[in-house]
Parts: structure tokens; C-alpha cells; sequence
């Protein structure tokens, strides 16, 4: 078949220049793979983040993870990793998440040390009678005293250290961005002679009186600092004046040398059940399993090669489910040969049988993927990171299988399918105990 | 063909298995890790092992487990993260509230059922088109027990391995038997699918049992085959991969063996009970 030939020659270019590109990306490491910390080391902070109390949840999350990020980075982790989820149906959270990923950062109780002592700035109004309340009960919670207003840590431009210049104390100067100046000059007028106290992480600061209107968007926090105290407090709220207060519920920390161990026996794995399924392929199925090898690597490579352009986070787990997949994609072609067999037992020519068989195995290799595609959805959306990873490459997987079982195994099955025929051509497509003329069957 | 004559032994084969397989689950319980009931798990790797027992003394909380893992470590389990220093040089440790334990715990439960609800579905949905003899939503019964089958064994297994080697289960527990359901699903329909060919080119008068054993005995060595595939990277995933994915690919393993067992000798002779027991009800 001259055009399945041509067609042939071109997949075989196609997926050889992706084999070309793959192998020099992976020399020039530019688009290097990406690993999950189990199998690089490191460390991985999962927070709840307490949204209640905010009108716009959104905004507040996405103001989280810029100061997450900015907190992160001023501690030189190299690629970290900072995200969100939202709470809801999508991501199947009843809360909203924020998910840390230092890589190479071996010590946990020092990284949730960075992370985790965040303070949280609010601006809150008091209550008629407050420092009564307060006198006669020291112990009375701050949210009893104040009453929260919209100004928080979020709109803060930035704070500094300043020193006022008639008394040389030092103190902590507060600039906040457009939107907190608004919010600051609606406040100050609205309650001018009120108390507007200045709380940082349910601690009240101080508790200064509006005199009037500010509509600059500056404020200080004075107080008893010592400049060493004033230049430690400003440097939390410019890296870490959270929106919202968050909570550790899980951490993971890998040792590098596990990881690395990990990938090692991984890669070793995929290559020696790779062998081992191709010595299977060529042995049972003959020029056909020769076919299929041929399509297999074109999947391993295209496969590889998504993984790296998505890119997908590959974990323990996930090259569990890669290695998975190389026996899964195999499956179309097993289905495919094993029905061409049954039709050249029929008495069909070699190139009707494998039209015929092609076809005809076609539907359920389209049924049978479909479900283990919906596993893969289900996997996704249930997953912690390591189950992101499986549900992602078996997916990925069987996708890139029933392309290639499309593709390439069937027009290179036509394209090598004889137009005359001989006793060793049938022998060399037909397959397993199976002979021409024998009384070997497996049938009742 | 034998795989239909003789279904009442391969139903007691399962039907055995089964048995076992929930007296174990009822007996010896779920041995779950901390992914679903919180906790903290630390390995410590020492170049010098010292004895369990003096591991155990330093640690300073009650209910802590520890257990040796390969030449240098050992796993400790306790219930808050540890404080104490016990030498060696940990190389993992994974702490989880227990709030987000049970978080995932009622997802992994949402997760499989949804799993099932759908492939439920899309079975029916695949085999419309043969509402005759038996009606298209028997196929789907007929998966269905299937893979209850294949869940429920590889669990009692792992219960037992539990019970006697300290096996966890975990979110990758989970994350296999979900791919096992997948994979049980996918094998039946290649058997299914035969079926739904044959019935609509059968030869008129051909007995619907003659239809399911002849599809069965066709679709055997591909049944097989497509499993022999996935069993060669399993095994070498088992005997070569890493540790984390080392009970993984024994599961799957399990559940890939079950699985092929299930949709040849459970899945297609469910068929034929059904049509018996429809016809005995008289509505053909």
C-alpha cells in the first residue's frame, strides 16, 4: 500500500523530530521536567486560610499568595512553589488552601518558622467604653473591644521606620496603597474623635484618637519601641502583613537523598518493564509486536514530551502512573492484532484482516479508555499533589495511547500489510501458539 | 463453552474470596494512615541502628509506633509532630491535621462513588443499542458486581497485609483502587463488547447463553494478553520502583489479577444468570 507507506514516513519523521527535540531539551535542560518534592527533597506547607471575615474572599487570597511569595523569595529558596484553592465544588475543599512547595528546604520546623509567624495587621474602631471594659477585666478578648472596620494589613503600601523629631522615639510610619487611602480618609471622617486602634495579630498597638480626616493615606504607630523592635516590625508587615489568618494543617518535608533514590529506582523501573514488554511484544505478536514497539516509543517520547511543555509535576506517584501507562498502551495494539489474527483464521487475506481487524476493535478500545478517562477526572479532582501527579500522567497517558494506536500502528500495520502472500509472511502476522495447518487452538 | 457451565464454581470461588475478604475488613478493621485520621509519620535514618526499644523510651507521647524500614530507618508514628531529637538524621516527615484527615476521608468516599455512579451510566449509555434479550442496564449490573468484586478482594487482602505486616491504608490506596475500578471496567467491556457484536449478527434461534460463551472464548487470549501488558510493568514497578510506590504496585497488581478473573468468569456467566432469572419470571 503505497500511500499507507508515504503516510507512514511522514508519522515516522514527525515523531522522530519530536524525539529530536526531546532529546536536546533534555541535553540544554531549558524546559527541564518538573518533580515533585518527593522526588527532589524539600518541603511542603499546606495552610487554612480563614476567609470568613473578609468581604472579597478573592482578592484576599490572591493578596495572600503575593506576600507569601515575597516572604518565600527574601529567604533565597530556589522555584518555590506558592498557590491557592478556593473552597467550593470544583476543588472538592471545604476551605480555602494555601499550598507552599520549598524545594531543597530539608528543615521544617525553620521553614514553617518563615512562613507561619506572619503578623496580621487590622485597624479596628472601639467600643463605647472600652477602657473601662478593659480595666476592670484585663483579660477580655480584643474582638470585645474593637470593632472591626474594612482597613487592614491588604492595603498597605508599605511601612518604615521613623523617628519623631522632637522626642527621638522611634516609630513605625504606614503608607497605604490608593484603595486603603480611600478606605482611611472614609473611616477618619466618619469617626473623627473616635478611637481607631492599631492591632497586630489580636494585640492592640496603640490606641490613638482621630483628630481628623486623613487623606493621605499615612498613619504611625507609636508606642514603646526600641529601634531594633521598630525595624523588626516593619520588616513583617512589608513581607508579611497577611490579609487573612491562616493555620498549618499539613507539612511534608523529604530528605533529598530519598527523592533522589526514589526517581532513580522509578526511571530504572520504567526501563526494565519497558524491555521486558517489548521481548513480550516481539516474541507473541512477531512482526506486529515489532509494529507496536515501534508505536510504544513513539508514545513514551510524545508523552515525555507533554509532560515537560504542560508541564506536569511529576511525583512518585505520577511515574508510578507512567509506567502504568506503558502497559495500558499497549492494550490497542494487543486488541487490534488479537482480531486480525481471528480474521485471518477466518481465511482473509493478510490486508483484509488487518483492515477488518482494525476496525472491528476499534469500538472497544474507544469504550474501554473512556472509563479509565473518567477515573483519571475523578483522581484529579480528589488529589493531593503525589494523586494530582497519577491521575495526570495515566491520563495524559491514555490519550496520547489512542492517538498513536490510531496513527501509527495502524498505518504502518497497512503499509507493511503484503499485497502476495506466502507461508512465512502469514506466519510472521499471525501470532501466539497459533499456527497455519496446526490443531493448536484455544477454543472450546 | 466451560466458563458458563461451570459459573456456580467460579461463584463460589468469589463468593469465598468475598467472605474472607469482609471478615477481614469486619475483624481486623481498617489500618488507615495518617493521610485520613491525622498524625505525624517521621523516618529517621541512622548510620548505626540503635534498638527499638531505645527509640521508643525517648519518645516523649503515648501511642507512638515505630517500626524498622530497610537496613537504616525507622518509621515513627505518632499523634502530634515530635519534639524530641532522636539522633539520626530524619529524611521525611509528614504531619496532617485532623481536620484535613477527614476531609479526604469523606472525598475518597465521594470520590469513589462518583467513580462507580459514572462508569455506571456510561455502560448503559454503551450498550443501548442491545436492549435484547437482556435490557442494557443489566450490563451495567453486571459491571458493577464486577467491580465491586475487584475492589472489595484487593481491600481484604491489604486489611489482612495489615493485620499481619503494618499495611497502610492510604490516599494512594485509594488512588489504586480507583485506578483498579478503571481498569475492571475496561477489561469487561472488551468481553461486553463482543457480546453486543455477536448478538446483533447471531444466527436467529442461537441461544443467548451460546452468544455470551462463544464471545467469551473469542475475546480470551486478548483478555489475557492485554493483561500480561500491564502485569510485566507492574512487577518490574514492584521489584525496581521506589519504595512510596511499592504496596501501590502490588495493589495494582492484585487488582489487575482480580480484575481480568472478574470479566471473564464473573462479569459474562452474571449475564446468562440474569436472562435465566427473567426468563423464569416469564418476561422474555
Amino acid at each position: 500500500m503505497r500511500k499507507h507507506g508515504i503516510i507512514s514516513i511522514i508519522l515516522l519523521t514527525f515523531f522522530a523530530l519530536i524525539g529530536w527535540y526531546f532529546f536536546f531539551n533534555e541535553m540544554s535542560a531549558n524546559r527541564p521536567f518538573r518533580y515533585g518534592l518527593d522526588l527532589v527533597g524539600g518541603t511542603e506547607l499546606v495552610y487554612r486560610a480563614d476567609t470568613s471575615g473578609v468581604e472579597d474572599a478573592n482578592g484576599a487570597m490572591e493578596t495572600l499568595k503575593e506576600v507569601i511569595e515575597r516572604r518565600v523569595n527574601i529567604f533565597g529558596v530556589s522555584e518555590p512553589l506558592v498557590q491557592t484553592e478556593r473552597a467550593g465544588l470544583v476543588s472538592g475543599n471545604s476551605e480555602d488552601r494555601l499550598i507552599v512547595e520549598l524545594p531543597g528546604v530539608k528543615d521544617l520546623d525553620r521553614a514553617i518558622a518563615l512562613i507561619g509567624e506572619t503578623p496580621i495587621l487590622e485597624f479596628r474602631l472601639a467600643r463605647p467604653g472600652f477602657e473601662q471594659i478593659a480595666a476592670e477585666n484585663p483579660q477580655t478578648s480584643v474582638d470585645a473591644l474593637f470593632a472591626p472596620t474594612e482597613l487592614t494589613g491588604r492595603y498597605l503600601e508599605r511601612a518604615r521606620v521613623e523617628f519623631n523629631p522632637t522626642t527621638g522615639e522611634a516609630m513605625v510610619g504606614l503608607e497605604f496603597n490608593s484603595e486603603g487611602r480611600e478606605i482611611f480618609a472614609t473611616l477618619t471622617r466618619e469617626h473623627k474623635g473616635e478611637v481607631l486602634a492599631i492591632i497586630l495579630d489580636g494585640v492592640a498597638l496603640s490606641v490613638p484618637v482621630i483628630q481628623d480626616e486623613i487623606r493621605d493615606g499615612k498613619a504611625q504607630i507609636t508606642g514603646a519601641f526600641t529601634p531594633e523592635e521598630a525595624k523588626e516590625l516593619v520588616r513583617n508587615l512589608n513581607y508579611g502583613a497577611l490579609p487573612v489568618p491562616i493555620e498549618l494543617s499539613t507539612s511534608q518535608s523529604i530528605g533529598a537523598t530519598l527523592g533522589e533514590q526514589a526517581l532513580d529506582a522509578g526511571v530504572r523501573a520504567g526501563l526494565i518493564g519497558f524491555v521486558a514488554l517489548s521481548l513480550f511484544l516481539v516474541l507473541w505478536y512477531r512482526l506486529p509486536g515489532l509494529v507496536s514497539i515501534v508505536a510504544l516509543v513513539s508514545y513514551i517520547i510524545l508523552s515525555l514530551t507533554i509532560f515537560k511543555l504542560v508541564p506536569v509535576t511529576l511525583t512518585a506517584a505520577g511515574v508510578a502512573g507512567f509506567i502504568l501507562s506503558i502497559g495500558m498502551a499497549v492494550d490497542a495494539n494487543v486488541l487490534i492484532f488479537e482480531r486480525s489474527k481471528e480474521e485471518l483464521k477466518k481465511g482473509k487475506s493478510i490486508h483484509d484482516a488487518l483492515h477488518e481487524g482494525f476496525h472491528r476493535a476499534w469500538l472497544s478500545i474507544r469504550d474501554s479508555n473512556i472509563s479509565s478517562i473518567i477515573t483519571a477526572i475523578v483522581l484529579f479532582w480528589l488529589g493531593t499533589s503525589a494523586v494530582k501527579g497519577f491521575a495526570l500522567t495515566l491520563g495524559i497517558g491514555v490519550l496520547v495511547s489512542m492517538f498513536t494506536a490510531l496513527t501509527l500502528s495502524r498505518t504502518f500495520l497497512f503499509a507493511i500489510a503484503p499485497e502476495k502472500e506466502s507461508r512465512l509472511k502469514r506466519f510472521l502476522f499471525s501470532n501466539g501458539i497459533h499456527f497455519e495447518n496446526s490443531k493448536l487452538k484455544i477454543e472450546n | 463453552m466451560y466458563v458458563i457451565k461451570y459459573k456456580k464454581i467460579w461463584y463460589s470461588i468469589s463468593v469465598a474470596l468475598l467472605t474472607a475478604s469482609l471478615f477481614a475488613m469486619f475483624v481486623y478493621g481498617f489500618n488507615l494512615s495518617i493521610d485520613f485520621k491525622g498524625g505525624t509519620i517521621t523516618e529517621v535514618s541512622y548510620a548505626d541502628r540503635p534498638a527499638k526499644e531505645t527509640i521508643e523510651s525517648k519518645i516523649d507521647q503515648s501511642g507512638a509506633s515505630v517500626r524498622a524500614s530497610g537496613e537504616h530507618n525507622y518509621v515513627i508514628r505518632t499523634k502530634e509532630p515530635l519534639k524530641v531529637d532522636l539522633g539520626g538524621e530524619i529524611v521525611r516527615q509528614n504531619t496532617i491535621g485532623p481536620i484535613a484527615g477527614a476531609e479526604l476521608r469523606s472525598k475518597a468516599l465521594l470520590a469513589i462513588t462518583v467513580v462507580v455512579l459514572m462508569i455506571v451510566l456510561f455502560i448503559t449509555f454503551a450498550f443501548r443499542k442491545v436492549s435484547k434479550p437482556v435490557s442494557s442496564w443489566k450490563y451495567g449490573l453486571a459491571t458493577v458486581v464486577a467491580l465491586a468484586h475487584d475492589v472489595i478482594i484487593p481491600t481484604g487482602i491489604f486489611v489482612y497485609l495489615g493485620f499481619i505486616a503494618g499495611y497502610e491504608i492510604d490516599l494512594l490506596f485509594v488512588t489504586g483502587l480507583l485506578a483498579i475500578l478503571g481498569y475492571s471496567v475496561h477489561d469487561t467491556i472488551v468481553v461486553f463488547d463482543r457480546v453486543r457484536e455477536n448478538l446483533i449478527n447471531k444466527n436467529s434461534g442461537e441461544e443467548f447463553e451460546t452468544t455470551v460463551g462463544k464471545s467469551v472464548s473469542q475475546t480470551f487470549a486478548r483478555s489475557i494478553n492485554t493483561s500480561v501488558t500491564i502485569f510485566i510493568t507492574l512487577v518490574a514497578l514492584y521489584i525496581f520502583g521506589p519504595t512510596a510506590t511499592k504496596h501501590f504496585a502490588l495493589l495494582l497488581t492484585i487488582g489487575v489479577i482480580i480484575g481480568t478473573y472478574s470479566s471473564i468468569f464473573i462479569a459474562s456467566p452474571l449475564l446468562v444468570t440474569f436472562f435465566r432469572l427473567q426468563r423464569k419470571k416469564g418476561q422474555v
